[in-house]
């Protein structure tokens, strides 16, 4: 895992965790048919609007970045796709089918989640926590298989944890933990992952550490960030959302001008393109943009 | 299942099936191990009984049922409490969290001491029907207050609450010094009066419901992160919780009719348990129903022979010994929060 991933197609069909033979990805997928995708979809409560008509369509293992302010809708999008919240307008669907219609069970074989903070009272080992990811697979009153065993073994060689494989989970650091609740994400072998600002509260090398892992991974990822920098170093593409709606949707270069992040976060900024991915350098009040071309 | 659990189950058992026969010998009456044998042997119609009638009738008619009973509740109150702590997340829930068992104390006093029924219910059948009542209501109230596990607990608190003060409301206005005596050896929780119907029906309910709760044992599993993780590995939220918790009120309703609100059982058991299996539900509720088969044995044991001739409510005892590993429970928990 150096530099930027791999998004070549072959390579991803041979990291497959899942091991599974996959005729839809050879072909050319059809639009809308084949994936997540959300559309048109809303949440309200009683007095609020928090999604409102978002449309989002994912490429076989793309890494897409949310962006926006806080409470601007990214998570309860994340949760809309991930079928833990029903929209109240409009459709999730997984290779074209509503979610409610694919069912619970089968959906998490398929979409993982990666909470923001998870918490428990649970004495567990970090072996414990990632085999919580088969349990989309096991059937009631029989013992794990031996390929739940391989999928955790996996996993857990993935991230870079077979050694911590016995520690308890309260005895780990932040970035342990996420990387655990990885992990166990991988462990569901899911075709989609969706992470709800998993680089929160790390220092800045496990967020690197941690994003070089996710690109690095043979899935389609959706992953709320609220670093600017990152969400341009590690994303194939970026929605910017705003009160529930989408501001802007493209690639980083696209996406990160000083316009728009004026627009949505009302800060000032020079964006300059390095080889690769745009830089975004934030103002101070009432200081002037550098001379260089952005 | 894996060798760990098939040591852990079996020595389980053996422990179980030696505690119960040797606690049927303890008593005033001398009654030796191979006494019980043979009075059991006899009367599952394999050999002769050699004791006399008054000693056969010891062990078959007051001492086995006894002794089975307190294995059977032992075993389901630790069972409910272990899926309770894992359904609400909350490791101080136990089997009694739902108001079940001040919902039994209520129908009971409501049969004994206001005569519902005309004669024709018995103090159990009233305490079961309290039970499911007071479980329906605390149901019915956490639905309409959004139904999220805290609020699961506090409408439990809040239903004990009610029924507590409709018994003490009802004994003190309507009960003779007898009555109430009666009714508070039962409301702390005795083993006194158990019978072979009682013996077959609770162990039948403990078997239908362990069986249930082992069917949804990694489903239990996956709420070690909340309701949302949960959701996010395939089980629905929901509905799982109506079903286990209605599963574990039936057989917390079925054990309390039977012999009262046995306190602590259900709560310091699960908790002992895990420190020997880890956390996992398919090792834990079995093994979990062992130690508190044989647990809630020993003390039941000893709140008859300890005083003796004077008994003991079983509950009293449990609770001697529950409230310091309560204490224990609070202080681990004080260095996680």
């Amino acid at each position: 895992m150096t530099g930027l991933p791999e998004r070549d197609m072959t390579g991803r069909a041979e990291q497959d965790m899942s091991g599974r033979t996959q005729p839809g990805m050879s072909g050319r997928p059809q639009p809308g048919m084949t994936g997540l995708r959300a559309d048109r979809v809303s949440r309200r409560t009683a007095d609020k609007v928090i999604v409102d008509g978002l449309t989002l369509t994912l490429g076989p293992g793309e890494t897409v970045g949310l962006l926006g302010p806080n409470g601007s809708g990214k998570s309860t999008l994340l949760r809309l796709l991930a079928g833990v919240l029903a929209p109240t307008a409009g459709v999730v669907t997984l290779d074209g089918r509503p979610l409610p219609e694919v069912g619970r069970r089968a959906t998490a074989r398929r979409i993982a989640t990666v909470e923001q903070h998870a918490h428990t009272q649970t004495e567990l080992t970090v072996r414990d926590v990632v085999a919580l990811g088969r349990i989309p697979h096991r059937r009631a009153w029989t013992p794990p298989t031996a390929a739940d065993a391989e999928a955790v073994s996996a996993a857990l060689a993935r991230t870079g944890l077979t050694d911590r494989a016995a520690q308890s989970w309260h005895t780990l650091s932040g970035g342990e933990r996420q990387r655990t609740q990885i992990a166990r994400a991988l462990a569901q072998e899911p075709r989609e992952l969706l992470l709800d600002e998993p680089t929160n509260h790390l220092d800045i090398q496990h967020q690197l550490d941690l994003l070089e892992l996710v690109a690095g991974l043979p899935v389609t990822t959706v992953i709320a960030l609220h670093d600017l920098n990152l969400a341009a170093m590690y994303c194939d593409r970026l929605l910017v959302l705003r009160d529930g709606r989408a501001v802007a949707e493209g690639t980083p270069a696209e996406v990160l001008t000083p316009a728009l992040i004026e627009q949505v976060y009302a800060v000032r900024a020079e964006v300059t393109t390095e080889p690769g991915h745009p830089v975004i350098r934030f103002l101070r009040r009432g200081a002037q943009p550098s001379a260089r071309p952005a | 299942m894996s060798a760990r659990t098939l040591l852990l189950t079996g020595g389980g058992l053996a422990a179980l099936l030696m505690s119960v026969a040797v606690a049927v010998t303890i008593g005033p009456a001398d009654i030796s191990t191979g006494d019980v044998w043979a009075s059991v042997a006899a009367h599952l119609g394999v050999g002769e009984s050699t004791l006399t009638p008054l000693r056969d009738g010891i062990v078959w008619n007051l001492r086995m049922p006894r002794t089975l009973l307190a294995a059977v509740c032992g075993a389901g109150l630790a069972v409910c409490g272990a899926v309770m702590q894992s359904l609400l997340r909350n490791p101080l829930a136990d089997p009694f969290v739902l108001g079940v068992s001040s919902g039994a104390s209520t129908g009971a006093v409501a049969v004994v001491v206001l005569g519902v029924g005309g004669g024709a219910v018995s103090l159990s059948a009233g305490a079961f029907l309290g039970a499911l009542l007071s479980f329906a209501l605390v149901l019915l109230l956490s639905h309409a207050l959004g139904g999220s596990t805290d609020r699961v607990v506090l409408s439990g608190v809040a239903a004990m609450q009610l029924f507590s003060a409709l018994t003490s409301f009802t004994v003190l206005t309507s009960a003779d010094a007898d009555t109430t005596r009666a009714v508070l050896f039962w409301l702390l929780g005795s083993l006194t009066g158990a019978d072979w119907a009682q013996v077959l029906l609770c162990a039948l309910v403990l078997a239908v419901v362990l069986a249930v709760c082992l069917g949804y044992a990694r489903t239990l599993d996956a709420f070690a992160f909340g309701d949302e993780a949960a959701a996010g590995l395939g089980v629905r939220v929901a509905r799982t919780r109506l079903v286990l918790l209605s599963a574990t009120a039936l057989l917390t309703a079925a054990l309390v009719s039977g012999a009262g609100a046995i306190g602590f059982v259900g709560l310091v058991l699960p908790h002992a348990t895990r420190a020997l299996t880890g956390a996992g539900h398919a090792r834990l509720l079995p093994v979990t129903a062992l130690t508190g088969a044989v647990f809630l044995v020993w003390v039941d044991t000893l709140a008859r022979t300890a005083l003796d001739p004077q008994e003991v409510p079983v509950g009293v005892v449990t609770s001697l010994i529950g409230v310091p590993a309560f204490v224990a429970v609070l202080y681990r928990g004080r260095s996680k929060a």
